[in-house]
């Protein structure tokens, strides 16, 4: 055994209690085990041992019986049975065989301790210099240290090869770096707010007081951006809600911005963007289920509670001449969380 | 009814007089038992019984004539739909102030129930109690229930309608126990804190739609418990304590030395 290194690596210094060097405690005292001692013992967890295997096969069985007399069929209960059975069967199966083959190992099999020591990985000091040797002459022989030419083209060749799988991998993660993308959405003067998913527009009578609709732009899968509609639908959603004029408070600035009690924001958290829309009609807040921020419909979706920092953007909204709400404008500032270039 | 008598202990005599009986039980249930939230006009009796009710049960905090006072609503045209929701649900009469109404076993019976709605219906036009054919699953479209609720319940009631938490102690309550009747009248007057989901918001087939998606959902989940059905941090907690707690337990019965 080669210990020498590691009982010098011990040595602690300038500590008057401890040895100058920790020697080897070596195996622990043999305990022989009951199975070694007893042969009644040793009949005994063979027993056991062929119970577990035992299992294993019943599990095993009782899984194909499941297979042909239980079939997941159309119904709910039908399915549930099967994969219980199936599930069942196929764990008895393997841990039957684990725990069997691990009982067997511990109670029945040699019990001598082995100790393995641990060798220096380092190679001995011939071989390290062979080596080197042998890689100077190698470079010798290639006359890289003469030849400048042939040593850039080497490196330029090696250098750029990678290119050929980081260029395609870089493509991957998204041709579309225009964050301007995020600044607008589909909401422009005029259109109109329909329900989402159904597309049906909303009169502004229809909704009573204590209403919360779920509300998509009007023709949301039609025109140039009807191949990525589901985009244009991640930003654009809102929650329009309706309370008594009476509890609204409104900015000097944003007064127009709702239509006798109708309010309508932006459902995207501005936290890290989870969909906001767990609303309280009595107290006005509207929960985001991932961060618990709470805003207060009723003022401007200011925070309230929680880590998001910005109110939640309102989209102004008026009702058209057939009385159906449409909006003013886009929203005024970018949806969403934070991002670099949010306020360039 | 000689010629009956001589039949008597004819083989099929038990068959005939079972059928007997069950016709008659029948016949009588139909007759005399009341029929569901009697939504057909009630009759002044009802309202005068109503009125009752509610001056011995409501009134101290709703108010004489259900004009409201601080912290209890006026009940003036809020319908029978959410006297009977409220009612039936056990969460009036309320029994202890707090963040919610808690649901609990109901204190009146179906009777007394549809006397107080009527009451409160009489005092202004509200929601009326819908008709069992417009809370029947069976004619509703369970796929489209399903792209409405996730649209505009489940981020408060939880994709299968378990329920789920709000702010302050609030709760979306669990749908699973609610009946379409009652599911129905819930949206239809947004108790508590739930917004109110109008006829136009969703039309009253829309609504049955929900409830059939809901009626699905009894059926239970197809892969055997559904921890609660509460989303990842209950399917997380069981891997982590149950799953994590195996595997380490096996660990650790490897290594020991055996005795």
């Amino acid at each position: 055994m080669s210990n020498e290194q590691s009982s010098t690596d011990l040595t602690v210094s300038g500590a008057g209690t401890s040895p100058a060097a920790f020697q080897d405690p070596g195996m622990p005292p043999h305990q022989e085990r009951m199975a070694d001692k007893d042969p009644a013992a040793a009949k005994r967890a063979e027993r056991q041992t062929v119970v577990l295997f035992a299992v294993s096969v019943l599990g095993t069985i009782g899984m194909l019986v499941a297979y042909f007399l239980f079939p997941s069929g159309d119904t709910v209960e039908s399915m549930r049975t099967s994969n219980l059975l199936l599930g069942l069967g196929l764990f008895l199966s393997m841990f039957g065989i684990g725990a069997a083959a691990v009982h067997w190992a511990k109670t029945l099999m040699s019990d001598h301790e082995q100790a393995e020591a641990r060798h220096p990985q380092k190679s001995d000091p011939e071989t390290r210099e062979a080596a080197l040797a042998a890689l100077e002459a190698g470079a010798k022989d290639s006359g890289i240290g003469r030849r400048g030419l042939l040593k850039g083209a080497v490196v330029s060749a090696v250098a750029l090869a990678p290119l050929t799988f980081a260029v395609p991998l870089v493509g991957q993660v998204g041709g579309d770096w225009n964050v301007s993308n995020f600044r607008h959405t589909l909401w422009e003067r005029g259109r109109r707010l329909v329900r989402d998913p159904s597309g049906d527009p909303i009169r502004a009578a229809d909704v009573t007081i204590g209403s919360a609709y779920h509300v998509i732009p009007d023709g949301l899968r039609e025109g140039e951006h009807a191949s990525h509609w589901i985009e244009e639908k991640a930003k654009a959603v809102v929650l329009m809600v309706r309370m008594d004029p009476r509890d609204l408070t409104e900015a000097e600035d944003r007064r127009d911005w709702s239509y006798e009690g109708i309010v309508a924001y932006s459902k995207i958290c501005t936290h890290v963007g989870c969909p906001v829309a767990l609303y309280e009609r009595q107290t006005h807040h509207l929960l985001c289920p991932c961060h618990q921020s709470t805003f207060d419909m009723a003022d401007g979706a200011k925070v309230v509670f929680g880590p998001a920092k910005r109110p939640l953007p309102q989209l102004p909204i008026t009702v058209d001449d057939e009385g159906y709400l449409v909006a003013q404008s886009d929203f005024t500032e970018p949806i969403g969380p934070s991002y670099w270039e949010r306020l360039k | 009814m000689k010629a009956i008598a001589a039949r008597r202990h004819h083989r099929l005599a038990p068959v005939a007089l079972l059928l007997l009986a069950l016709l008659v039980t029948g016949g009588l249930y139909a007759a005399l038992a009341p029929s569901a939230a009697s939504a057909s006009a009630p009759s002044e009796d009802d309202i005068a019984a109503g009125r009752a009710l509610f001056q011995a049960n409501c009134a101290t905090c709703h108010g004489p004539s259900a004009e409201g006072r601080e912290g209890a609503p006026s009940l003036i045209g809020v319908g029978a739909a959410a006297v009977d929701f409220q009612v039936s649900t056990g969460r009036m009469p309320m029994q202890m102030d707090g963040v919610q109404a808690q649901a609990k076993p109901p204190q009146f019976d179906a009777e007394e129930t549809s006397q107080l709605a009527a009451y409160v219906a009489s005092l202004g036009a509200g929601p009326a109690i819908p008709s069992a054919e417009q809370v029947d699953p069976a004619l509703g479209d369970a796929a489209n229930g399903g792209a409405l609720f996730r649209t505009n319940c489940a981020m408060c009631h939880g994709a299968i309608g378990k329920g789920g938490a709000l702010s302050e102690g609030k709760y979306a309550p669990n749908l699973g126990p609610s009946t379409p009747t009652q599911i129905y009248e819930a949206m239809q007057t947004g108790p508590q804190s739930m917004p109110v989901f109008n006829d136009a918001n969703l039309t009253p087939e829309e609504k049955r739609d929900i409830i059939a998606f809901l009626g699905e959902q009894d059926a239970g989940s197809p892969g055997g418990t559904d921890l609660g059905a509460i989303g990842p941090v209950g399917e997380g907690i069981w891997v982590w304590v149950v799953g994590m707690g195996l595997l380490v337990a096996c660990a650790v019965w490897i290594g020991a030395k055996s005795s």
